[in-house]
């Protein structure tokens, strides 16, 4: 692949997550927000926006990434997304705890506090799975079953919560991120 | 021929509207006897404080709280109800004391708050009301703007006697 196709790709997908990121950055409702909601909302969005660049890294379809360097990155990206999935629950959970309990218990009156919270769980159990894949003795088929399983349910959960939600994103820019993810998801997910 | 036949439609249709009015208005009086009393909806006692001060104006001011309380059964307006009001407004989050104020109903069980401009949080935007004063069963109510421009909201409740 030439270097200036390999260029144009990286661009295309960093300006796919700079628009909807900067976006929110310049939302009205920062204003009236606390540092640590608008962190604990910040920690959504580049969930959200780590979750494109996640498949593609799983496939090695990121030019300039060899197929083995690909997978080292998509184990740090999958950590970041853990870290940020927690940073999200935490910094809500100290702005509002019987929001973030009615959530964790699906007794919310917000429809997609359900959905967020799937995507969370989700989450974390690929966290466990990767950490004790070896310990477990998982056989490599199992294993990529159960992480495609669970890798889907974290998208839709994760998009269904996002668009729903009225909150710092844009909705243009919001609905494209989202539109990439699950078209970057679904197509790793029928060609792995 | 077009006109007319629309012109027969659009009689149907105001002379259905009349009649099921009509009915509906005869049926009215027994209905007037079951006032259901309002049930708390999810998340609405979320962030109470109890005993909120009674006051003029939370905050600056530009939004508008209003609704209306009824005892259940007659459905009998309430006079003087206290309801507490609060919400994550330009002014502050849902849990600062500057967000919360409570204000009573006039002669005709209804009441109106004026505050600060509420804005989406957790994902909607919404605000709280409470009925906590004891003489009738504790409701808490936590309605959603159609829209985060709007800039009134309103809430109503049928009270049940302890």
């Amino acid at each position: 692949m030439s270097r200036v196709r390999i260029t144009l790709i990286w661009t295309a997908l960093v300006v796919a997550v700079a628009i909807p990121i900067g976006a929110a950055a310049m939302s009205p409702l920062l204003a009236w927000r606390e540092p640590i909601y608008i962190v604990a909302g910040f920690a959504g969005v580049i969930a959200l926006a780590l979750m494109l660049f996640q498949p593609m890294l799983a496939a090695g379809y990121l030019p300039g990434l060899s197929a083995s360097h690909g997978r080292r990155v998509h184990r740090w990206v999958g950590i970041a997304l853990v870290l940020s999935v927690a940073i999200h629950l935490a910094g809500l959970w100290i702005t509002s705890p019987p929001d973030v309990i009615d959530a964790l218990t699906f007794s919310s009156p917000t429809p997609f506090s359900a959905w967020g919270v799937i995507a969370m769980w989700g989450v974390f159990a690929t966290a466990c799975l990767a950490v004790f894949r070896h310990r477990l003795k998982l056989r490599p088929r199992t294993w990529r079953l159960s992480h495609k399983t669970l890798a889907a349910v974290i998208v839709v959960g994760s998009i269904v919560h996002a668009i729903m939600i009225e909150g710092t994103m844009e909705t243009l820019s919001k609905l494209v991120l989202c539109v990439l993810v699950l078209v970057a998801t679904v197509t790793v997910l029928v060609d792995l | 021929m077009t006109t007319v036949l629309s012109t027969r439609r659009t009689f149907l249709a105001v002379a259905g509207a009349v009649l099921a009015t009509g009915v509906s208005g005869l049926l009215a009086p027994a209905h007037t006897q079951n006032f259901a009393p309002t049930r708390s909806m999810r998340g609405g006692a979320n962030n109470y404080r109890p005993g909120a001060p009674i006051v003029d104006r939370i905050g600056g001011g530009g939004f508008w709280m209003t609704g209306t309380v009824r005892r259940a059964g007659d459905g009998a307006p309430l006079a003087g109800q206290r309801i507490q009001i609060w919400a994550h407004t330009t002014e502050g989050h849902e849990r600062d004391p500057q967000s919360h104020g409570a204000t009573l109903t006039d002669a005709n069980g209804e009441f109106q708050l004026e505050m600060p401009q509420i804005v989406p949080a957790f994902g909607q935007p919404h605000g709280h009301l409470a009925y906590d004063s004891g003489e009738f069963e504790t409701v808490f109510l936590r309605p959603v703007m159609s829209s985060a421009k709007d800039t009134s909201l309103s809430a109503h409740f049928i009270l049940q006697p302890v």
